[in-house]
């Protein structure tokens, strides 16, 4: 899932000192899970910024909403009249950036500000901790690393791995940093499959991912009109 | 020849080759660079320029490799991944041999967050680029040489006459791999490779003897890294903090010997501690020297580049072998670079 972390409250307020109409919105999918911008934490900020309105002697309204998606029109297709009919002046999204973006494209003249730090694809690998895991490079190899993947698991993305720089399991960056090359020989170790590593990887083809440009998937049954609209993605 | 390179004619006579590391300054001034060349002349076969080490900015690897040529001492052109895409590499390579370099050492490079591990504040921000990797590098190289073939595909008309280098850790972690990557950087094309800093020579050895077994040291030419301890702070540090480097305790505890016998005179003890250090580096390349299928040594003395010409001479290694110069003498074979 998308991993994401609320930024302080302090930049929160930055971003909304001038407005007299507040609306804070959650997201129910990704950031829910990671407790970055779910139901509570919408409680939480909205509480925070009243009461930092509130020592400055700032009369704002502060209103509280989470919906299932911010990334999809169906969830969100009420939220222009919402704003509207209640005099919105600004939109915190606590959704990742794509909420961000959405919303800042459904809602047009209303502005929209992050409330999270939108961080990285990870898994939760104990309560309250989450580890980037994927890099969204748009071209899976994990069938040749042991299913653990170099691009987003080694600070240098390299396909030959480890570097010199691996000791004891850890990355030469920092010792809390795990070598994502040590995670890669231990793994096909285990399953008899390390002599694969032999074989050289040759440079790969970045343009799958965000070096190639924005990018965009069409799914050629359910958008068959899509296709020839821009630039589809196998 | 591949190159045609001092380097390469020395490894194919089958002599003990040695080079040596020189720093650039962290600024423009040429003198610097000229000054250290001008010390280290004749004591090496060639010399390693490295390229922004431990992630500080320094005078490029290739100017300062210009720089020593013209002090007449032959330049290994250090190049990392870390810095450059693959457009800019290949333009450096092309550059680099239109302007006379021969030799190229293909290197990761140390993570931008190091900054000299912390003593300077290096760019920890910066995007590092890691477009291809060390031994993709080393390939991209052998294609442009070997097959006239840039790595897009597009032709090169003249190809970069190159001796290809490459690094290795023998000891580093996981251990059980790093004999299988050396391979790969040998099939990759590696011409030479200049280790990690050897301090556990019998694990070295051990390493190379399972190198030997795969036969890569008849494909490669193998240059075992030496880097002269200054100072027991130095090697502690250096076994603590550095990746693939292991110093046994036997030297450590020459190292604070040496250091505690000046009792309070710090200057002293910093004297004694070098010349142990250097005593130290004598020895290592001695027993390195014996240990088969290791064709020479990689000196490093890190920003102490003044103490290498003695050591060099008390391990025996001097003069350096000399040859005619291409044309004019009967060593160099006429093969075109190419081939």
């Amino acid at each position: 899932m998308i991993v994401a972390e609320r930024k302080p409250l302090a930049e929160i307020r930055g971003f909304v000192d001038d407005y007299r109409r507040i609306l804070i919105l959650g997201c129910g999918t990704c950031a829910t899970v990671c407790l970055a911008g779910g139901e509570a934490e919408v409680k939480v900020v909205a509480a925070g910024l009243r009461i930092s309105f509130l020592r400055d002697e700032k009369e704002v309204e502060i209103l509280e909403d989470c919906v299932t998606r911010q990334c999809e029109p169906e969830f969100v297709a009420d939220l222009p009249r919402k704003v509207q009919d209640e005099g919105v002046g600004a939109v915190v999204s606590l959704g990742c950036g794509v909420g961000v973006n959405f919303l800042a494209q459904t809602l047009e003249t209303v502005p929209v500000f992050p409330g999270v730090n939108t961080e990285f694809f990870g898994a939760a690998v104990e309560p309250g901790v989450w580890l980037e895991m994927c890099a969204g490079c748009g071209n899976c190899i994990l069938h040749l690393t042991g299913g653990i993947c170099p691009i987003a698991r080694c600070s240098k993305s390299i396909l030959n791995g480890p570097c010199g720089g691996s000791r004891d399991g850890k990355c030469e960056i920092n010792p809390e940093v795990e070598c994502g090359w040590a995670l890669i020989v231990e793994r096909m170790k285990k399953l008899g499959t390390l002599d694969r590593l032999a074989e050289i990887l040759p440079p790969r083809d970045w343009s799958t991912s965000h070096h190639g440009g924005p990018r965009k998937v069409i799914h050629p049954e359910a958008a068959p009109a899509a296709i020839g609209q821009g630039k589809a993605e196998q | 020849m591949k190159s045609g390179s001092n380097l390469e004619r020395v490894l194919r006579a089958g002599h003990f080759a040695v080079t040596v590391e020189i720093g650039p300054p962290m600024d423009c001034n040429a003198s610097v660079v000229t000054e250290k060349a001008r010390m280290l002349r004749g004591i090496a076969d060639a010399f390693n320029i490295t390229d922004n080490q431990t992630a500080v900015v320094r005078m490029s690897s290739i100017a300062s490799c210009v720089l020593i040529m013209e002090e007449g001492l032959e330049p290994v052109m250090q190049m990392t991944c870390r810095d450059r895409n693959r457009l800019a590499i290949q333009s450096d390579i092309l550059g680099a041999c239109a302007l006379g370099i021969r030799n190229c050492l293909c290197i990761a490079g140390d993570h931008q967050s190091f900054g000299a591990a912390g003593r300077l504040k290096g760019h920890p921000g910066a995007k590092n680029v890691y477009d291809v990797d060390s031994i993709q590098l080393v390939s991209i190289l052998e294609g442009l040489r070997d097959k006239g073939c840039q790595q897009g595909g597009d032709p090169v008309e003249m190809r970069p006459p190159l001796l290809i280098g490459a690094a290795w850790t023998p000891l580093g972690d996981p251990i059980e791999i790093r004999p299988l990557r050396l391979k790969k950087k040998v099939e990759a094309g590696a011409d030479f490779i200049q280790t990690q800093g050897v301090y556990d020579v019998a694990r070295f050895a051990h390493q190379m003897e399972l190198v030997r077994n795969m036969g890569l040291h008849e494909r490669t030419a193998i240059l075992a890294g030496i880097i002269v301890p200054r100072s027991l702070a130095m090697l502690k540090y250096m076994n603590s903090s550095v990746a693939g480097v292991s110093v046994p305790d036997s030297l450590m505890d020459r190292m604070a010997e040496a250091k505690e016998s000046a009792g309070k005179d710090k200057k002293q003890a910093r004297r004694n501690q070098e010349e142990e250090g250097a005593r130290i580096a004598v020895e290592l390349i001695q027993q390195a020297r014996e240990v088969p299928g290791v064709k020479g040594v990689h000196i490093q003395a890190i920003e102490w580049e003044g103490s290498v010409p003695e050591i060099v001479d008390t391990a025996g290694l001097l003069p350096r072998p000399t040859f005619p110069q291409e044309g004019e003498g009967d060593d160099f074979d006429g093969e075109d670079p190419g081939s």
